[in-house]
């Protein structure tokens, strides 16, 4: 068992059925009488309705209704709603105007639903959908944030004037304006943080499920969090009693965010399920994951960095455009504010900062969390703009960072915009990683580069993230509808083998493999012996689910918990059986044990002891279960340095990644091989989005361009290298596992690093994400850098 | 999809007489192109007359100075034959490097040429090689076979049988390819041949096209300098979100440049 | 209108009677209920569908059902052999070569063949013969060193 405990890279118990075929994702479930869903969606990126005629469709083949936006409207269902409310400059709170979850008398987006058609297989409900007759008033639809603020743009919603959600500020303006009154040197710049399809390789699937025997309703659902999703359907979309419905979340092929938000279709299939009691199916396709799945970031910022003669930053300055697309989506407008301008100190002792953000409604796709959510839209900008200043002051841009770290003896480190880091040691890992990186070199292998007529460029990023999202009391002072704690539960079986029941949900971060490490570790149960449980309302206690990096630092916090009480009660029965006093109990890795004596009893027989206790403690219950609720002392901050370093062919523009190197400190860490594979998986994402990935609408019809994967550029194997990752381990000083959460820092990274390499080669500052072939060259045209490299 | 149909006939008499019997039929083989294009709903034929079940269409065969390649021989067939690279390896690249594994599996070379995609690859190996096209009805020379976006010669119920390549005295082909779908942006076979030069392109514009002023340079200097300074009219080109007119004029050069350089080993 | 259709399906022959339009991984999924090979998309790009028709990958969301008519097909559940995990899919298992599992089915069967047609191939070479494969979560960086050990394996 030595070797599979906290700290080892255990293979992962979940790979069997992967590998062999035997996931059960959402899709892979077909129930009993099942019936098919499929959504007409609008053409147009805006438009009224005039009318909707479904006679036709009605009366094609195989189907068994066809309902639109007033059928639900006559069952007084609620739209779909935002659960963190955000309070503007004035303290107003943000405008979130109503989103049905079948539209009923405008269309804001291409694809927002207009009807669905339920029929006996998907292709009878396509063929049907194509009958729908719907005539549309078109609107001049608007797309980008800029455009949105002008005057005279088209309103997408009324009661939100002038596309505004909120326009919002956070930090101190006064300082920060002093601090730039007395700043030797102030670099300014423009940054696009471009918009992305999140894109799980599983496309998101709902089956919904009417019991009348029991009145009960299940809901399968591709969900990062079934209680959450439970919490919002019953409580305020369908007005369904809570204890009446059960959420089931199977195996779930890849979130990133996506996957945390309630839908209108998943929605839709228990609405329809329950009118028509019969399980209603729908799989969304890629081109309705592109229209539909949440989006992410999608910001226009400008930034002023104030410093000294020295390169001390004095003061940061920041205002940023926020597209919200068509509608507020669950957790929107969180994301731009208080996951975004509450990092952007970065790894620095910026004293002053004020940011100004204003939320803009558009004729896109819903805004909301993707991969890191806010952080790396932050990160984007600090490590873009400490960049750009080295550049301008002629400093190394390591030592323009080493000199605004924050010390490794200031923790816990205040800063000025609310977030109290709790430990790092930012120059060690800079170190580190120009170490890996070869950075004393680098001007060698520039100049072996333009020899072959090439441009060659090197980039650093010191990000910094807030994770295991988060104490309750705080986001709730901030606007949360929700707390942000996690549940678990240990139930023991007689025979000694464990359940482990998370809140948190496993989608492809190995949580059953990470999890179970930790009960073996704590508890002495072979790692064979332990199952753990989650994604299903009716198993799990009430839990908040994965996403912000937070599944172990607050799920596995909350295990840790349990096992205390595990132990604690075991010890009971232990001091019993032993005959000698609870006092006297020592308990280590599974053994109890009476201390400065050979007795001692294992954790199997006080498991069989608890269920079959004839020979027991009197006033002790039977039983070996716990549960644990842990809500965390304060957020955790994984920080870390990457570092790219590019090669670009200057006749074509192509950029080659020559290098990638990331030294990351997440704490403590459970499983080594499983927190590399988040890191490669989130540099992979960051790369996409910094050289690869855009969502682009037409300005003009609002068209979506890229709604398929010949459009949208997905990284691929030969678009990426192998990456060197190093780990620092600075414990997080507030929960029991010293951890501080892996799974978003990649993502975080890696757009700074490699726009920084490419500004490098290329000289300039002026190149948006994504950095494609086009672009890149376009700006080698520019610069006449194609002749100077000749 | 919509509803349709599906023959597979073992002859070539059967399947134009499936054809000419359908309201709205087509051929398929691979399947590769046509199949996602009936997924999206942007075709609904009748009838689909499936041509693989057709074993004159196969095969590969090389003599007299050709090598021939039956309409339903797979690409990846054609990448890993034995005749095709020894008579024209660049023949066997560009098969090689036609979409991805599984659709060389599948995607056939007839296939291919019969549907003239602007982005497809094997247009550029036609043209660049002089290429002869065999149909159950006639031969057509490769600079009357492709007429337009995805129109050819092709006559209504015309099959493609096989597509006769002379073996040049060398050829390279080079391609750029879109990063999100991985077509041709720009694809040019560069291809010295019994009766000069041929340079073609694909990706770059709506069909594939000679690029002549290339090959009068070409024509004298068989060298990647020998290009320099020759322009693509950006006008003429496809425009999309990848690639503008400007810049795939641009490639066309660069690429062209590969080429020859691939010629040259 | 629906035909009959043969396939033999992981070694057993399946004849179903089916719709023209339906596609191999239809056939697949919902006739046979063999939910190991996903759909990931709509454009031939995932490759969550790769099944070995007669012994070459293939992405089976391309492919209708009746192209299939006659072969052998050989699907993600039919890989190991005899109750042992065929090299490829433990090499994937050992080298964490997949997160959320979705792509994994598609992924390995395409490797196979990579590595039956390239028996000791290159991280260049896999990375350029997982073209048609996409994965989201794992940066691809394990599945290059799973596809290498793996090939390996396989040649002894």
């Amino acid at each position: 068992m030595a070797n599979q405990g906290i700290g080892q890279a255990v293979r992962r118990k979940e790979d069997f059925r992967f590998i062999t075929g035997q996931g059960h994702y959402t899709d892979d479930i077909n129930r009993p009488g099942q019936l098919y869903a499929v959504f007409l969606r609008s053409p147009h990126a805006f438009a009224k309705i005039r009318s909707i005629n479904t006679d036709a469709a009605r009366k094609m083949p195989g189907v068994v209704a066809v309902y639109t936006g007033k059928d639900v409207a006559a069952d007084k269902v609620g739209g779909l709603i935002c659960g963190w409310t955000v309070k503007d400059k004035q303290g107003n709170p943000h405008k979130a105007p109503r989103h049905d979850i079948i539209a009923i008398d405008h269309v804001r987006h291409v694809g927002d639903q207009v009807a669905v058609v339920i029929a006996r297989s998907t292709s009878e409900a396509r063929d049907a959908c194509e009958a729908i007759e719907v005539d549309y008033d078109v609107l001049a639809p608007v797309t980008d944030v800029r455009s949105a603020l002008k005057p005279g743009a088209p309103q997408v919603h009324a009661d939100a004037p002038g596309n505004l959600c909120y326009d919002w500020e956070f930090g101190d303006k006064a300082s920060t304006d002093q601090a730039f009154a007395k700043a030797a040197h102030v670099t300014k710049i423009e940054l696009v943080n471009n918009r992305l399809s999140p894109n799980p390789m599983e496309p998101r699937s709902a089956i919904g499920e009417y019991d009348s025997g029991t009145d009960s309703t299940t809901v399968y659902t591709t969900s990062q969090n079934p209680h959450v999703i439970r919490l919002i359907l019953c409580a305020f979309v369908l007005g369904l009693p809570e204890h009446k419905v059960r959420v089931i979340a199977p195996d779930v092929g890849g979130g990133f965010g996506s996957k945390i938000f309630n839908y209108a279709e998943e929605t839709v299939c228990v609405w329809a399920a329950r009118k028509l009691k019969k399980p209603v199916k729908w799989t969304s396709d890629r081109t309705e994951a592109f229209l539909t799945d949440a989006h992410g970031r999608d910001h226009v910022t400008h930034a002023e960095l104030a410093l000294d003669k020295d390169g001390k930053f004095l003061g940061l300055r920041v205002a940023t455009m926020a597209n919200m697309g068509a509608y507020l989506s669950t957790f929107a407008s969180a994301v731009p504010t208080y996951l975004y301008a509450l990092l952007l100190a970065g790894q620095y002792t910026t004293p002053a900062i004020y940011a100004e953000v204003k939320a803009v409604f558009t004729n896109t796709t819903p805004v909301d969390a993707y991969r890191g959510a806010g952080r790396p839209e932050a990160t984007y900008v600090v490590e873009r703009i400490v960049e750009a200043a080295a550049r301008e002051l002629k400093m190394d841009p390591a030592e323009i960072r080493r000199r605004n770290f924050v010390p490794v003896d200031a923790f816990p480190y205040q800063t000025p915009v609310a977030c109290v880091y709790d430990s790092g040691q930012y120059a060690k890992a800079l170190d580190e990683a120009m170490k890996m990186a070869d950075y004393a070199n680098f001007a060698k292998r520039k100049a072996e580069s333009a020899r072959k007529g090439n441009l060659r460029g090197i980039g650093i990023c010191a990000y910094i993230e807030a994770c295991g999202i988060a104490p309750s009391a705080v986001v709730g002072s901030l606007g949360a509808g929700v707390g942000l704690w996690e549940s678990a539960q240990i139930r023991f079986n007689a025979t000694g083998s464990v359940f482990v029941y998370t809140g948190s949900h496993s989608h492809g971060q190995g949580h059953e493999t990470t999890f179970a490490q930790i009960v073996s570790d704590k508890l002495g149960v072979p790692m064979e012996n332990i199952e753990v449980v989650h994604g299903d309302t009716a198993l799990v206690p009430m839990g908040m689910g994965t996403y912000g990096s937070r599944s172990l630092a607050v799920g596995g916090s909350a295990i840790i918990r349990a096992t205390e009480k595990i132990i604690d009660k075991g010890k009971k029965i232990a001091a019993h059986l032993m005959e000698a006093s609870v006092d006297d109990v020592a308990y280590d890795k599974g053994i109890f044990s009476v201390k400065g004596t050979d007795k001692q009893v294992p954790m199997a027989q006080i498991a069989f002891t608890a269920y079959v206790p004839h020979n027991y403690p009197a006033d002790l219950e039977p039983g070996l279960e716990a549960s644990a609720f842990y809500d965390p002392a304060n957020f955790t901050f994984p920080a870390g340095v990457h570092i790219a370093e590019v090669e670009i062919d200057s006749a074509t523009g192509v950029t080659t990644i020559a290098n990638w190197v990331a030294v990351d400190d997440f704490g403590n860490v459970i499983n080594p091989m499983i927190v590399e594979g988040q890191v490669h998986g989130g540099i992979a994402q960051g790369i996409g989005q910094a050289m690869l990935e855009g969502v682009v609408y037409d300005p003009k019809s609002g068209q979506l361009l890229t709604a398929s994967f010949n459009d949208y550029c997905m990284p691929r194997a030969d678009d990426l290298p192998s990456y060197k990752v190093g780990m620092i381990e600075t414990p997080c000083p507030h929960n029991p596992l010293g951890v501080k959460g892996c799974g978003e820092a990649g993502a975080i990274a890696a757009p700074a690093a490699l726009m920084n390499a490419i500004t490098d080669a290329l000289g300039t500052e002026d190149i948006n994400m994504p950095a494609t072939p086009q672009n890149v060259w376009r700006v080698i045209q520019r610069q006449n850098l194609a002749a100077a490299a000749e | 999809m919509y509803a349709f149909n599906y023959h597979r006939p073992a002859s070539l008499a059967d399947a134009a007489k499936l054809l000419g019997g359908a309201s709205d039929g087509k051929f398929i083989a691979g399947g590769q192109t046509l199949l996602p294009t009936l997924k999206n709903r942007l075709a609904s034929p009748s009838d689909l007359v499936d041509l693989t079940g057709i074993a004159e269409l196969g095969g590969i065969s090389a003599s007299g100075g050709a090598v021939s390649i039956g309409a339903i021989t797979k690409h990846a067939a054609v990448a890993t034959s034995a005749d095709v690279k020894k008579a024209i390896p660049a023949l066997a690249k560009l098969a090689g490097g036609i979409g991805d594994p599984q659709v060389r599996n599948m995607g056939t070379c007839g296939g291919s040429v019969a549907n003239n995609d602007p982005a497809a690859d094997y247009p550029a190996a036609v043209v660049g090689l002089n290429a002869t096209v065999h149909t159950n009805k006639r031969k057509i020379a490769a600079d009357a076979f492709f007429t337009g976006l995805f129109e050819t010669a092709l006559e209504e119920g015309e099959i493609i049988t096989k597509i006769e390549f002379p073996q040049p005295k060398r050829a390279g082909y080079e391609k750029f390819r879109n990063p999100a779908s991985r077509y041709a942006m720009v694809g040019v076979f560069v291809a010295e041949t019994a009766n000069g030069i041929r340079v073609a392109v694909t990706g770059a514009g709506p069909c594939v096209f000679r690029h002549t002023e290339m090959e009068a340079a070409l024509g004298k200097s068989f060298s990647p300098d020998a290009l320099k300074g020759i322009k693509t009219d950006p006008a003429k080109m496809n425009s999309d979100i990848h690639g503008s007119g400007e810049y795939r004029a641009h490639l066309v050069g660069v690429v062209a440049k590969r080429a020859v350089q691939n010629a040259l080993g | 209108m629906t035909i009959s259709v043969t396939i033999t399906v992981n070694g057993q022959q399946e004849t179903r009677d089916v719709e023209p339009r339906t596609l191999l991984v239809q056939f697949l999924r919902e006739h046979l209920q063999l939910t190991g090979t996903h759909v990931g998309c709509d454009t031939s790009q995932c490759g969550a569908c790769v099944v070995h028709i007669d012994g070459k990958s293939v992405k089976s969301c391309t492919i209708l059902a009746a192209q299939a008519q006659g072969a052998k097909v050989i699907t993600i559940e039919g890989l190991a052999q005899d109750g042992k995990l065929h090299p490829m899919q433990e090499a994937f298992r050992e080298h964490h070569a997949l997160q959320c599992g979705f792509c994994t089915p598609g992924m390995i069967m395409s490797a196979v063949d990579l590595a039956q047609r390239n028996p000791n191939p290159s991280e260049e070479t896999v990375r350029h013969e997982l073209e048609g494969n996409l994965c989201r979560c794992t940066g691809y960086h394990n599945i290059v060193k799973a596809v290498m050990a793996g090939a390996q394996a396989m040649r002894g």
